[in-house]
C-alpha cells in the first residue's frame, strides 16, 4: 500500500510536469479543444477493457491512437467541416464509451482512480514521462517557428506535417499517462489549465513552459494532499486545486 | 555572374484554378529583381512556388547549394502567444545550424533595438514586425531574399525606410533579391529588373526598356485591378 501511493505520487508529479509541457504547446498552437476531444477518445477503450477484462490503459491506448490519427487528419483540414467533425466524434467517443462501459466501472473511467499502480506499471508511466518530454525537447524550435508560421517553416525545410503528427503522438501519451488518475473526462484540464495559467503569469518562452510544468505539478501535489486529507476523489480534487490556481491568476492584470 | 535560379515554363493551380501561367525568367547573382502586377495577378502564389510551398508544373532549377531567405506579407502574430523576435532567431538558427554571432549580426542588419528583440510579436508596430522578419530572414546570409511586398503595411516615409534598408543590404551584404511590389516608382528606381505579371508573364526586362506605356496600361487594366485595394 505504501509502496503503491509512493508510485502513484512520484508518477502523478512526473505526468503532470509533461503534461504542463504539451499543454503549453497545445496553447500556442492553439488546438487546446482539439487535444481535449483527444482525450475522450479513452472513454471507449477503458470501457471495453473493463467489459472484457483486460487492462485498462491497454484499451484506451488503442482507441486513442485512432484518436490521434483521426484528429490529425481533420486539423489539416481547415474550416467548418473539420471543426464539426471534431465535435461529432467527440459526443460519439462519449456516448460509446458510455454504452459499453459497465455501470459499476464508469464513474473510475470518467473520473479516474481506477486500480493500484504496479510496480511495472510505475517503470513503464515513467519511461512514458521521459520519451514525452524528450519528444517536445526535440521539436520545440520545429514547432516554434510552426506556431509563428508555417509557410516559413516549411521554406527552412522543416517538415511541419510530421512535427505535428509526432507532437499529436506526445500528447496522447500525455493523456494516457494522466488516465489513472483523472479519468477521461478529467485528463484534458491538465493539459489546458496549467497554461491557462502560466499565459496570464509569464513574459517570455522561457517563464511561461517552466510555469506551465509547476503550476501543473502544483495542482497534482496539492490534490494528492487534499484528497488523501479530507478522503475525496482525487480526479476531481487536483482539477478544482488547478481551476483555484487559475481564479487566483485573474487577481493579474492583463 | 552565374545563374542562381531559373523557372522554365511554370504554372501553379490551385483549386483547378489557374494562378499563374507558364512563367519563364532566370536570375543572376546580385541582381535585384521585382515582380509587379496589380491585385489577384498571382505574384504571392509565384513566390510560394519558387520556395516549393505550394504545388507547380514546370521546372525550377536552382544553383547547387544555394540558401533562399524569405520574407512573408502577412503574418497574423497572435498577440497571447508569448513569443519574442529573439526566440524566432534562436530556432532558425537552430534549425540552420548557426549560432549567436550570426544571430546578433542579423539583428544589427536591419537595425532592431534590444527592446524590440525582447517584445513579444504580438505587441511590435507593423514597421518593427517587418525589421523582425527580414532579420529572420537574413539570418545565416542566404544566397538569396524573396520579399513579398516588404511595404504593404507602412506608410510613405516607412516605405522609403523600408527601401532604404533593401538598398543598404544590397550594399553590404551583396544579396540578391526578388521583390513582389505594386510601387512603380520602386521598380524604377531599386530594380535591376522587372518581371511583369497578371497570371502571365507580360514582360521581363530592364523596367527602362519593358515598362511601356502600353505595357503598363494592359497590366493595370485588366479586370482584377478595379479591386485593387491598401489595407
Amino acid at each position: 500500500m505504501i509502496a503503491s501511493s509512493f508510485f502513484a505520487v512520484v508518477l502523478g508529479l512526473a505526468s503532470a510536469l509533461v503534461a504542463g509541457l504539451v499543454g503549453s504547446f497545445a496553447l500556442m498552437k492553439r488546438i487546446t479543444l482539439a487535444g481535449d476531444v483527444i482525450s475522450h477518445l479513452a472513454l471507449p477503450g477503458l470501457g471495453l477493457a473493463f467489459l472484457w477484462h483486460f487492462p485498462p490503459l491497454a484499451g484506451a491506448a488503442a482507441t486513442l491512437a485512432i484518436g490521434i490519427v483521426l484528429i490529425d487528419q481533420l486539423q489539416r483540414r481547415s474550416g467548418l467541416i473539420a471543426e464539426s467533425a471534431i465535435g461529432v466524434v467527440f459526443v460519439a467517443a462519449l456516448a460509446a464509451g458510455t454504452l459499453v462501459t459497465p455501470t459499476e466501472d464508469l464513474i473510475d473511467a470518467l473520473f479516474g482512480g481506477f486500480g493500484e499502480i504496479t510496480a511495472a506499471g510505475f517503470v513503464l508511466g515513467l519511461a512514458g514521462c521521459a520519451v514525452v518530454a524528450a519528444t517536445i525537447y526535440l521539436l520545440r524550435h520545429q514547432m516554434i517557428l510552426g506556431i509563428f508560421s508555417p509557410d516559413l517553416a516549411r521554406s527552412l525545410k522543416i517538415n511541419v506535417d510530421r512535427a505535428n503528427t509526432l507532437y499529436f503522438c506526445s500528447f496522447g501519451l500525455t493523456v494516457l499517462l494522466g488516465l489513472h488518475f483523472l479519468g477521461a473526462l478529467l485528463v484534458g484540464a491538465m493539459i489546458i489549465v496549467p497554461p491557462a495559467v502560466a499565459r496570464r503569469l509569464a513574459s517570455t518562452l522561457d517563464q511561461y513552459l517552466i510555469l506551465s510544468a509547476l503550476v501543473s505539478m502544483i495542482a497534482v501535489g496539492l490534490g494528492f494532499a487534499v484528497s488523501i486529507h479530507w478522503h475525496l476523489p482525487l480526479g476531481p480534487t487536483i482539477v478544482a486545486v488547478a481551476s483555484l490556481i487559475f481564479a487566483a491568476s485573474l487577481a493579474k492584470r492583463m | 555572374m552565374s545563374t542562381i535560379l531559373e523557372l522554365k515554363n511554370v504554372s501553379v493551380t490551385l483549386d483547378h484554378h489557374a494562378i499563374v501561367r507558364d512563367i519563364s525568367f532566370a536570375i543572376e547573382d546580385g541582381e535585384n529583381i521585382a515582380i509587379i502586377g496589380p491585385n489577384g495577378s498571382g505574384k504571392t502564389v509565384l513566390l510560394k512556388a519558387i520556395l516549393n510551398l505550394v504545388p507547380y508544373e514546370g521546372e525550377i532549377i536552382w544553383r547547387p547549394g544555394t540558401t533562399a531567405g524569405y520574407v512573408p506579407q502577412k503574418i497574423d502574430a497572435d498577440r497571447s502567444v508569448p513569443l519574442n523576435v529573439r526566440n524566432l532567431l534562436v530556432s532558425k538558427a537552430h534549425i540552420i545550424g548557426k549560432g549567436e554571432k550570426e544571430i546578433a549580426e542579423a539583428i544589427r542588419r536591419v537595425g532592431l533595438s534590444k527592446e524590440s528583440v525582447a517584445t513579444p510579436i504580438g505587441h511590435l508596430s507593423g514597421g518593427q514586425f517587418q525589421r523582425a522578419l527580414i532579420a529572420f530572414a537574413l539570418l545565416g546570409e542566404p544566397d538569396i531574399v524573396l520579399f513579398d511586398e516588404p511595404t504593404a503595411s507602412m506608410d510613405e516615409p516607412g516605405e522609403e525606410q523600408m527601401y532604404a534598408l533593401l538598398d543598404r543590404l544590397r550594399a553590404e551584404a551583396g544579396i540578391t533579391a526578388v521583390v513582389v511590389s505594386h510601387d512603380l516608382s520602386f521598380v524604377y528606381r531599386h530594380a535591376d529588373k522587372v518581371l511583369c505579371l497578371n497570371r502571365s508573364g507580360l514582360c521581363f526586362g530592364v523596367p527602362a526598356g519593358v515598362l511601356t506605356p502600353e505595357l503598363l496600361a494592359t497590366l493595370f487594366d485588366a479586370p482584377t485591378f478595379y479591386g485593387h485595394t491598401h489595407s
